[in-house]
């Protein structure tokens, strides 16, 4: 249990998706102007993370690994399919952020307005990928892949978040007109990365 | 993000034309400074960052970048007409997974320490952005040839930004540039030391951040792009 929480706290904070491995930069980059819709895309990428990461987790182990075919006949016991990882797992997403869009929309309407423009947007998100292919590097379990997807997620939403909220203040500051949009919030990401870096060490 | 481009509007291009023609080397050209893909499209900075560490990554993921946008500029442009448009980004990203496998495959044959060091992030090329972008916004309306250089350009240009960002990083932060020592063991010997900043993440996004103020400052055309 102590392990989980370990790995929960370390996705969110010491090994921040945004701050730490930079995935997920465009999409933070171009929808932090609000508050209102950074919150929007926040949600909606814990939703599909949490989504996909676990999904991906079983297709991997019951699918690709060497030996996990196994379960369908013993001849198969030696195939490594490990290399169609990329295409599969990018299936996954494109059809699971499909489905969903397709669900939210029957049953939710009002949670698809909110979301609505950032789910196809999701797809190509660097950290839902992301989140897949560190699960498969670092051969994490179920229950590690779950919290591990949720913990990334809410790292990306708190992340964003926090830079809409700096940039709706930074609207009203004289910063010199090449800095401007682009570039002065490039200069902010680093210095809230160096402020998470204090997390660093944090061991439970 | 900006996806619009300049060059999207301009009409088909007339029937006899050289393979480098003038529009053509612009093609090629635009992309590695005034419509650079990082700094002015504001596409594929995810991975940009993550891999500036040391030069020799940078060069490998610059290289493969390169080659995954020119040859699925190219795939994509030749069947454009032929994939329906609801499904198009399904189809475009199994492409391009294709391409990024072939690409994983090699490296971990023939360079299996960078593509450890490099992890992820060759994974992560089929969603930079990047790919996708320059996939929307030109080889879905443009023939073949052009579609390809555009996919070179915008590979090479992503690639320069890499290799300044790369080499400040480990220029810096280690005193090395492709491993040979650069700043002389005399200067160690008088008080020098590394700075510990540049080998960690924010330093990249300083680095990035100035060079795009440097960049517009010299060219006030590219104020207010994004």
């Amino acid at each position: 249990m102590e392990h989980l929480l370990n790995i929960f706290i370390k996705s969110i904070f010491v090994e921040n998706v945004i701050f730490a491995f930079f995935l997920g930069m465009c999409s933070f980059l171009a929808v932090s102007k609000k508050v209102k819709t950074a919150f929007g895309l926040g949600v909606a990428v814990i939703f599909v993370m949490v989504l996909t990461t676990p999904l991906n987790y079983l297709i991997l182990n019951y699918l690709l690994n060497k030996g996990s075919l196994a379960w369908i006949s013993p001849a198969l016991a030696d195939v490594d399919l490990t290399f169609l990882a990329f295409i599969l797992f990018i299936s996954t997403i494109a059809g699971a952020v499909q489905l969903v869009e397709m669900v939210v929309e029957k049953f939710t309407p009002a949670l698809y307005n909110a979301l609505g423009i950032f789910l196809p947007l999701i797809t190509v998100n660097c950290s839902i990928l992301g989140a897949s292919l560190f699960m498969q590097e670092r051969e994490y379990g179920f229950s590690e892949t779950l919290v591990f997807s949720i913990g990334s997620g809410i790292g990306f939403a708190l992340a964003i978040v926090l830079l809409a909220a700096i940039r709706e203040r930074l609207r009203y500051s004289n910063i010199p007109a090449p800095l401007q949009g682009l570039g002065i919030a490039m200069i902010i990401t680093g210095l809230m990365g160096m402020a998470f870096l204090s997390f660093s060490g944090i061991q439970l | 993000m900006s996806t619009t481009d300049s060059t999207v509007q301009t009409a088909p291009k007339p029937k006899s034309e050289p393979l480098f023609s003038k529009k053509n080397l612009r093609t090629l050209r635009d992309p590695l400074d005034d419509n650079n893909p990082i700094t002015v499209q504001v596409l594929g900075i995810c991975s940009a960052l993550a891999v500036t560490v040391q030069v020799k990554p940078a060069i490998i993921m610059a290289l493969g970048v390169t080659f995954v946008t020119a040859f699925s500029n190219l795939i994509v442009s030749m069947v454009r007409n032929s994939i329906p448009t609801r499904v198009r980004i399904i189809v475009q990203l199994i492409i391009v997974a294709l391409l990024v496998t072939i690409v994983d495959q090699m490296l971990k044959a023939f360079m299996f320490d960078v593509s450890k060091k490099l992890s992820v992030f060759v994974g992560l090329i089929i969603t930079n952005c990047i790919v996708m972008g320059r996939l929307e916004a030109f080889a879905m309306a443009q023939k073949p040839w052009r579609s390809f250089l555009d996919g070179i350009g915008n590979g090479l240009g992503y690639g320069i930004i890499l290799v300044v960002v790369a080499v400040i990083r480990e220029l810096f932060g280690a005193g090395k540039i492709l491993g040979f020592q650069i700043i002389p063991q005399w200067f160690y010997d008088h008080g020098y030391v590394n700075n510990g900043l540049m080998v960690l993440p924010p330093a990249a996004l300083f680095i990035i951040g100035l060079y795009i103020w440097w960049q517009r400052a010299r060219n006030i055309k590219l104020i207010n792009v994004s």
